[in-house]
C-alpha cells in the first residue's frame, strides 16, 4: 500500500506541476458558473426546488466534461513513461504493475474529485443563493458527485488502456479523443436515429434499453435522473429510458469502473520496456 | 551472485545473444564491453527480467530474474537514465526509496554522496546530462544491493566525476555487491575492473582478467626509448627500431622476447637517457578477439 500512496503522490505532483489541476478545476467550475447563470430565471411552475433544476442540468454537463477530463489525464500514462524512457528503471524495483497503475489512478481520481466538487460546489451555492428550498435538492447533489466519480474511474481506466496499447503518447491522445467522439456523442445520435427508423418496434422495446446501459455514460446518465425527482426537466432519452430500472444503471457504472482498470493493468501488463 | 548460463536471445531471426554464459561473484567488478548492438543491453534487460531469454537460465543468488526476492537484491542504472523533468532531484530520490521499501529521509544523504548536495531541491528538467547521470547512480545505491547493473554509467560524466563515480563503485565492492558495468570507454575500466568480458554480435568471446586477456592475445608489446640529443639515428640502427622523432625511438616485440630487449636497451648505456613498456591496450585486446570471432564466424 505504501508503495502504491508512494506512486500517487508523485503522480499528484506532476499533475500539479503540469498545470493538470488547475486545468481540471478551472473547467469544471467555468462550466458550473455558466450553467447556473444560465439557469438562474425563475423556475417556480414546475414545483421542483432550484437545486434539484441545476443537478439535472450539471448530469448533462458531467456526462460530457467527467470522461473528457478522466481520458486526458490518463491518456500519458504510460505511453508517456514508454516515451520519456522512465519505464524500464521502475520495472526494475520491487513493485507491482498494478501498484504503479493504481497508483495513479488514485491520485487521477483525487484530482478529478477535487474539480468536480469545485464545480459542483459552486453550483450548489447559486442555488442556494436564488432558492431557500434548495436544501431538499442535496441528496441528488450528493448522487450525482460519487456517481461523477464512478464515470470517472470507468474512462481513467479505459484512457490506460489505451496508453498501454499505443505506447506513443501523439497517438494515445487521438484515439482518446476518438473515444470520447463515438461513446459520448455519436452514441447517443446512433440510438437515436435507430429508434426513431424502428418507430416503438422490438429494437426500442428489447434492445435499446440495454444498449444504453452498456455505455458507462448512458448508465450515469440514467442513473442520476431516474433517482432524481427533476426527471421531468431533463430532455433527450430519459423519458424513452424511463422503463429501466435505475440499480441496473448503477450496476453498470460499477462494473465499468471495476473492469476498464482490470483492462488497464491487463494492457500495461503486456507492455515490454 | 549473478549466474548467466547458455543464455540465447532471438529478435525474430536475428540472435541478439548466443550461447552467453560467465558468472559475477559477490564482490567483484565485471567489465562488459562490446560494440553498439553487440548485445550488452539487452544481456542486462535480461538479467533484469525487462525481458525473458529464448533459451537458457539466469540466476540471481538462486532467484529467478524479475522475481520479487531477485529485484530487491538488484539495482540497475540504465543507459541515458530518465526521470520526470516536473520533479526535484529529492522528490524523485524520495520516490525511489518508497518504492524499494526504504525510509525516504535517506534521499538528502544518497544525494549528497553523488554530489548534488547543491541542486538537490531543483527541478531534474533544469539538470544537465552529468547531473541526471548522478541522480541515476544515487537511486543505484539505494538499500545496499547485492547486484549492480549498470549500463554506460560514466556516460556524460567528467574525468573528476568518473574518478568519484568509480570510488563508490569500489567502496560497494568492497560491501561484497556484485557489479556488472558495460562502457565503451576501454581505458577506464581497465584499471578499475577485476575481469572482462567481451561480446561480439551476441557472442561471448573473451571472459577473463585483462592481464590473462593480455597473454592469451599474444599481441606485441611496445618498448618507447628516449634517446639522448643526437643518438635517434644510432640507436634506431642497433635496436632494429623505428625512429618516431628527434628523440625517441620505438620498439616492438613480442611478450617473451621482453626482457631479452630491455637487457639490449640497457646494453646501449649512455646513448639512451629512459625507457618505457607500453603493453598492449584494451583496445588493441578488445579488436584482436573481436577479428578474431568475426574470422571464426566467417569460417563457419
Amino acid at each position: 500500500m505504501s508503495r502504491v500512496l508512494a506512486a500517487a503522490g508523485a503522480e499528484f505532483r506532476i499533475a500539479l506541476r503540469n498545470r493538470w489541476v488547475t486545468i481540471a478545476v478551472a473547467m469544471m467550475a467555468l462550466f458550473a458558473a455558466v450553467l447556473s447563470a444560465a439557469g438562474s430565471a425563475p423556475t417556480g411552475q414546475l414545483g421542483a426546488d432550484k437545486l434539484s433544476v441545476t443537478v439535472a442540468s450539471l448530469t448533462s454537463l458531467a456526462v460530457y466534461l467527467v470522461p473528457l477530463i478522466a481520458l486526458l489525464m490518463s491518456f500519458d500514462a504510460i505511453a508517456g513513461e514508454v516515451e520519456r524512457g522512465t519505464l524500464p528503471l521502475i520495472l526494475t524495483y520491487p513493485v507491482a504493475r498494478w501498484q504503479l497503475l493504481a497508483g495513479k489512478f488514485l491520485a487521477h481520481l483525487g484530482i478529478l474529485a477535487l474539480s468536480v466538487v469545485v464545480g459542483y460546489g459552486i453550483a450548489a451555492a447559486a442555488a442556494f443563493w436564488f432558492d431557500p428550498r434548495a436544501g431538499a435538492g442535496l441528496a441528488a447533489l450528493f448522487r450525482l458527485t460519487w456517481t461523477s466519480l464512478l464515470l470517472g474511474a470507468a474512462f481513467l481506466g479505459i484512457g490506460y488502456a489505451i496508453s498501454a496499447f499505443a505506447r506513443r503518447p501523439g497517438a494515445a491522445a487521438g484515439l482518446v479523443i476518438g473515444l470520447w467522439l463515438v461513446l459520448i456523442v455519436l452514441y447517443d445520435l446512433g440510438l437515436l436515429a435507430a429508434v426513431v427508423a424502428d418507430a416503438g418496434g422490438t429494437f426500442t422495446r428489447a434492445v435499446f434499453p440495454w444498449l444504453l446501459l452498456a455505455n458507462p455514460a448512458d448508465a450515469f446518465r440514467l442513473y442520476n435522473l431516474a433517482a432524481s425527482e427533476a426527471t421531468a426537466v431533463a430532455a433527450g432519452i430519459g423519458g424513452a429510458a424511463g422503463a429501466i430500472p435505475p440499480a441496473r444503471a448503477l450496476a453498470s457504472l460499477v462494473l465499468w469502473a471495476v473492469a476498464a482498470f482490470a483492462f488497464g493493468v491487463a494492457a500495461f501488463r503486456r507492455v515490454t520496456p | 551472485m549473478l549466474r548467466i548460463s547458455r543464455v540465447t536471445r532471438q529478435f525474430g531471426s536475428v540472435a541478439a545473444l548466443s550461447d552467453v554464459s560467465f558468472d559475477v561473484a559477490a564482490g567483484e567488478r565485471v567489465a562488459l564491453l562490446g560494440h553498439n548492438g553487440a548485445g550488452k543491453s539487452t544481456l542486462m534487460k535480461i538479467v533484469l527480467g525487462l525481458i525473458p531469454a529464448t533459451s537458457g537460465s539466469v540466476s540471481v543468488a538462486g532467484h529467478a530474474p524479475g522475481s520479487r526476492a531477485a529485484r530487491d537484491l538488484t539495482a540497475y542504472l540504465p543507459e541515458n537514465v530518465a526521470f520526470h523533468p516536473a520533479l526535484t532531484g529529492r522528490e524523485q530520490l524520495r520516490f525511489y526509496l518508497r518504492m524499494k521499501g526504504e525510509p525516504p529521509k535517506a534521499a538528502e544523504g544518497l544525494l549528497e554522496r553523488v554530489g548534488l548536495g547543491h541542486a538537490i531541491d531543483r527541478r531534474i528538467g533544469t539538470y544537465s546530462k552529468g547531473m541526471r547521470q548522478r541522480v541515476g547512480l544515487a537511486q543505484a545505491l539505494i538499500g545496499r544491493p547485492r547486484l549492480m547493473i549498470l549500463d554506460e554509467p560514466t556516460s556524460g560524466l567528467d574525468p573528476v566525476s568518473r574518478r568519484e563515480f568509480y570510488a563508490i563503485l569500489d567502496e560497494l565492492a568492497k560491501g561484497g555487491a556484485a557489479i556488472l558495468l558495460s562502457s565503451h570507454a576501454l581505458t577506464e575500466v581497465e584499471a578499475r575492473t577485476d575481469r572482462i568480458a567481451i561480446l561480439s554480435r551476441g557472442i561471448l568471446v573473451a571472459n577473463d582478467t585483462i592481464a590473462a586477456l593480455r597473454r592469451g592475445a599474444g599481441l606485441p608489446i611496445q618498448l618507447q626509448v628516449a634517446a639522448r640529443p643526437e643518438t635517434a639515428d644510432e640507436v634506431a640502427e642497433r635496436l632494429a627500431g623505428v625512429r618516431v622523432n628527434g628523440r625517441r625511438v620505438d620498439v616492438t616485440c613480442e611478450p617473451d622476447d621482453k626482457l631479452d630487449r630491455l637487457g639490449k636497451i640497457a646494453g646501449l648505456g649512455h646513448l639512451v637517457d629512459d625507457v618505457e613498456v607500453v603493453p598492449p591496450s584494451l583496445e588493441d585486446i578488445y579488436s584482436h578477439f573481436s577479428r578474431l570471432a568475426d574470422r571464426r564466424e566467417g569460417r563457419a
